[in-house]
């Protein structure tokens, strides 16, 4: 979330879209009913009618995978309307900006495709420079080469009708919610969205996500109270372990995963700190090299040195362009290549998509290491559905791990804030926490290399590995301040805004960021956490108090929010060019001539007025300034409408690309697709329950939760049911091309069908929370249907869209 | 059932008609429920009290656990009152938070294995689960390392070997199986952030 959740009541109108706040994040909807007791106007967008909906202003049922299609339609009329905040969008984006000639969009295509690799050189998507190397403007937004007016003519073809005809949705409905929405673009309204997986789970995901911050940006809702762009998001920790990157491409801190021609680390350093000769932009990614090096520090400790490149080279590498994500695992597991896989807290045989496929990798490991409080499918595939045990040859180790209460830690949440939790009980028997599990099974790792040797054992004997306390127990707050990071020599910092020097000890931990370095004498695993402690040694995420100075329920001394206590980001962009807040009566910051007061800034430099001192405040942008033209994307600088994999349409009515041309397509002989086919003639999404929680893995061995929701179901509306003949709470099995579930049919007036092309277009809807292990009745999983593919940017699966039959059982 | 006096004078003012009724032969079972609710009030007022947060959704709503001072084992997981975020409130999953302590029979307590051609689990200890492990995790390692790539870069990486979870965990455990896996050099390292 760029705000939090408390935030969000003070938003003006909230667009729910791509999510069920009221059933999957219940107690944030508390604080959008807030909002709504307040005056302001809820809009559900959703294919189905739910809980959320029945408390919103008004629901609005568009046909899953055409969120793009809806939103591209909201920015046309926002610009033909005029309905812009005209001030924030000329200083703080890059509307002005002039784009080379050679970036073209034709037909559903831009600039620079190649359909061999299904991947675009971005070597056009690029501004023309000044002689300084800054971008060219006009500020006029009438060049027709501007961004301004390229987004203008992008989105003219998403007209009312055309829109209408994609998504299902009347025109009087998609008019109802552009002008709700668009009169947030004023300087004393908020407009804010929540979206979840609802958003994610597409081909297109990510372009979804940015039509949004497009349409944010063009309103001046972005880094104000109630506003920014605000993903509920769905596990415990997920901020967390995203932000410490369990992830293929990233390490911890966003960093990037080095790649093979990045030999050393002077190369990776170049490629990936940003450059700008603009003045007025802070360039915040300027200061990676000294990311970089200090969580190299944190990974190796003394045996990262100048010399060695800070134990660089030891990293592995992935091949450029290459991805590892789930999608690809599984993938490379049914062919045999993946042996051996740890599955912590997690269970896939469930979760991922193409069930079919992803069971039968399964089998071909030599080993799995499972590390849980409960059993589930992924770990008991030996003996599931179809499987003979004395067939599988698969060593399977089952570790108990504690529970959430029975251990002490750091969990982020959406909204950023790291909140401190205490251990209330010791685990069950030989269960412990995942921390000790870990570091157990590399001390017997390590202790293996350091006998015998082996391959490139230079990395794991060199790991800096000593998070045990006296009894030799994993020692949670040792990795919390690893994680903050240290002063690793006796360093005087100067502070000369304030005439001020500070001594900072060796070993002291280091108070923020802004004091990492690059020469190696600082260590930090992970820098936007660096801050989470005082440099004393006091813990900032186990804060607990409750004032509220600017009454807007930031709640400053409640835990710590990264990026050093920021509650909203990019929040100097409240304020107008001289630091004013556009809306006084939610004043979040205000420059008062030589310091902002409010939240914790985005920077500390004068606002943007001040040519000489003053800087923009997207500061993590090279160019300083919110994109409208984004050209990091793999499929476009403007989001497009295509297709999802698999869909009711053999032609997209926008242009000749009928899916995402960027996405990769995964072709085992289990990954078969059925487009627009009359066997497979529902559009079908899946989502979850209040009552249960992701694959259900831990939620269906509670008696409580199952008895209220005890088995899978497929929602069929009213007169699809009466087309087929089936009756509320008879058995269907719903199929796709690649596999089918058995289940109770839910005949219901929550999904009505849409006119699509002219033609009736019925969608259904499953939930994703059963599997076959337990209860033993309550049907298997939902990603039987799914399809292994996923976004471009992201390899987020499109479980949110796809194509099955329903028949009686 | 103990009932204080106190307990015993708000139970009889808030269902006098129950009790009044009870006696002509109706359905006590509510009063009972009632009455316990009570005794568990004054078990918590005694209890150590333990502040964590819910393992459910990215809310982040806060959650006290009671602790019996005698027994060490949480006995009730109630909403935190005092936490700016849920304000005492917790969604149906989150009221339910003491199922998944060791309360809950299916918890895990033990290391298990399941041998290859095996139908059943077996129990280990975990000396012996470690050293297996580690001996696994080398080998494959050791066989499938790909130190240079096609074209002969540098890649030191160990492509044999996958990586999933967790987002279910602490931020420290995360921080620790993040670096432990490039240590080893794995590639394949997702989770549910992606799913």
């Amino acid at each position: 979330m760029t705000n939090h959740y408390i935030d969000l009541k003070n938003s003006d109108v909230i667009l729910i879209m791509g999510s069920n706040a009221a059933e999957h994040h219940p107690i944030a909807f508390k604080w959008i009913l807030r909002a709504k007791d307040r005056g302001a106007t809820i809009i559900h967008v959703d294919p189905r009618y739910t809980r959320t909906s029945a408390r919103c202003d008004f629901h609005v049922p568009l046909r899953s995978g055409t969120d793009i299609a809806f939103l591209g339609g909201m920015i046309n009329y926002i610009l033909n309307n005029r309905k812009i905040f005209r001030e924030y969008v000329l200083h703080y984006t890059n509307a002005s900006f002039i784009v080379s000639k050679a970036f073209h969009f034709k037909d559903g295509l831009f600039s620079g495709y190649d359909p061999k690799t299904r991947k675009y050189s971005k070597n056009t998507w690029v501004f023309d420079k000044d002689s300084r190397g800054v971008p060219e403007r006009d500020m006029t937004l009438t060049n027709p080469r501007c961004v301004y007016q390229l987004l203008k003519k992008h989105y003219s073809r998403y007209t009312l009708d055309q829109v209408s005809s994609i998504t299902g949705v009347t025109k009087d409905d998609l008019l109802k919610v552009y002008e709700a929405y668009s009169a947030t673009g004023v300087r004393d309204k908020a407009g804010t969205n929540c979206y979840a997986l609802g958003w994610t789970h597409h081909t297109t995901g990510s372009q979804i996500i940015r039509t949004m911050s497009i349409i944010q940006l063009l309103l001046g809702n972005m880094g104000i109270c109630g506003g920014g762009v605000n993903a509920l998001r769905g596990e415990p920790n997920v901020q967390g372990s995203t932000d410490h990157c369990i992830l293929y491409g990233n390490l911890p801190g966003y960093l990037k995963m080095p790649v093979a021609s990045q030999d050393t680390l002077a190369k990776y350093l170049e490629k990936n700190t940003p450059k700008s000769s603009d003045p007025q932009s802070a360039n915040y990614y300027q200061n990676y090299p000294k990311f970089t090096v200090s969580f190299l520090k944190a990974l190796f400790g003394d045996k990262a040195t100048a010399q060695n490149g800070f134990g660089y080279s030891w990293l592995p590498k992935l091949d450029d362009g290459q991805a590892t994500s789930l999608m690809h695992l599984f993938d490379d597991m049914y062919k045999g290549k993946i042996k051996g896989l740890f599955a912590v807290g997690t269970d896939p045989a469930v979760s991922s998509p193409n069930t079919v496929k992803v069971r039968k990798a399964l089998e071909n490991l030599e080993w799995l290491v499972g590390e849980n409080i409960f059993d589930n499918e992924t770990y008991s595939f030996w003996k599931g559905p179809g499987v003979d045990p004395a067939k599988v040859k698969t060593e399977v180790f089952l570790l108990p791990a504690s529970a959430s209460m029975e251990k002490e830690g750091g969990q982020s949440n959406s909204g950023r804030w790291v909140q401190w939790k205490y251990k209330a009980a010791e685990a069950p028997d030989d269960a412990i926490p995942v921390g000790e599990i870990t570091i157990k099974i590399m001390d017997s790792v390590r202790a293996l290399y350091a006998k015998e040797g082996g391959k490139n054992p230079v990395p794991i004997l060199n790991l800096k590995w000593d998070y045990k306390d006296s009894n030799g127990r994993f020692d949670v707050l040792k990795v919390a301040k690893q994680i903050n990071g240290h002063f690793l020599k006796d360093t005087v910092i100067e502070d000369k805004a304030k005439g001020t020097k500070t001594v900072y000890k060796k070993g002291q931990l280091v108070p923020t960021f802004g004091m990492l370095m690059d020469d190696g004498s600082t260590s930090g695993g992970n820098w936007i956490m660096a801050g989470s402690f005082e440099a004393n040694g006091a813990n900032k995420m186990a804060k607990r108090g409750k004032e509220d100075p600017t009454g807007l329920g930031l709640y400053p001394n409640w835990s710590f929010a990264w990026p050093v206590n920021r509650r909203i980001i990019y929040n100097r962009a409240s304020c107008d060019l001289n630091g004013k807040p556009f809306n006084p009566k939610r004043k979040l910051l205000e420059w008062t001539g030589n310091a902002w007061v409010g939240d914790v800034p985005d920077g500390p430099w004068p606002p943007q007025a001040d040519k000489q001192k003053g800087k923009y405040p997207f500061i993590m942008k090279a160019d300083g300034l919110g994109a409208l033209f984004g050209p990091g994307m793999a499929e476009g600088p403007f989001p497009e409408h295509y297709e999802p994999l698999e869909g009711p349409l053999s032609r997209n009515p926008l242009s000749g690309q009928l899916i995402n041309p960027a996405v990769k397509i995964f072709n085992s002989d289990l990954d078969k697709v059925a487009n627009a086919d009359e066997k497979f003639p529902y559009v079908c999404t899946t989502y979850s329950c209040t009552e249960h929680w992701c694959s259900g893995a831990l939620t269906r061995w509670q008696a409580w939760l199952l008895e209220a929701m005890p088995e899978l179901y497929v929602e069929i509306g009213e007169p699809l049911a009466k087309e087929k003949g089936i009756r509320n709470g008879e058995r269907v099995k719903v199929s796709s091309v690649r596999g089918a579930v058995e289940c109770v049919a839910m005949v219901t007036k929550r999904f009505r069908p849409f006119l699509v092309e002219g033609k009736t277009v019925h969608q259904v809807g499953l939930p994703f929370n059963y599997g076959w292990l337990h209860p033993k009745d309550g049907g298997d999983s939902t990603n039987f249907l799914t399809p292994t593919v996923g976004d471009a940017n992201t390899f987020c699966p499109e479980y949110k869209a796809f194509m099955v039959n329903v028949t009686k059982l | 059932m103990q009932i204080t006096r106190r307990g015993f004078l708000a139970l009889s003012g808030a269902l006098g008609s129950g009790v009044a009724l009870s006696s002509l032969g109706l359905n006590l079972r509510p009063v009972k429920a009632y009455a316990e609710e009570i005794n568990k009030m004054q078990r918590v007022m005694a209890a150590r009290q333990v502040t964590s947060v819910c393992c459910y959704c990215s809310v982040g709503c806060g959650v006290i656990c009671s602790v019996d001072k005698n027994t060490g084992k949480i006995f009730n997981i109630e909403g935190d009152p005092e936490h700016p975020i849920n304000e005492g409130s917790l969604c149906a999953k989150g009221a339910g938070l003491f199922d998944l302590t060791e309360a809950n029979k299916y918890r895990l307590r033990k290391v298990l294995y399941r041998a290859p051609m095996s139908d059943r689990w077996e129990e280990k200890s975990w000396d012996w689960a470690l050293e297996r492990i580690a001996r696994l995790v080398k080998d494959t390692r050791d066989k499938g390392f790909v130190s240079r790539n096609a074209k002969g870069e540098l890649v030191n990486r160990c492509e044999s070997i996958g990586h999933l979870g967790s987002s279910n965990v602490d931020n420290e455990e995360c921080w620790l199986m993040s670096v432990a896996c490039r240590s080893m050099g794995l590639v394949y390292i997702d989770h549910q952030a992606r799913v």
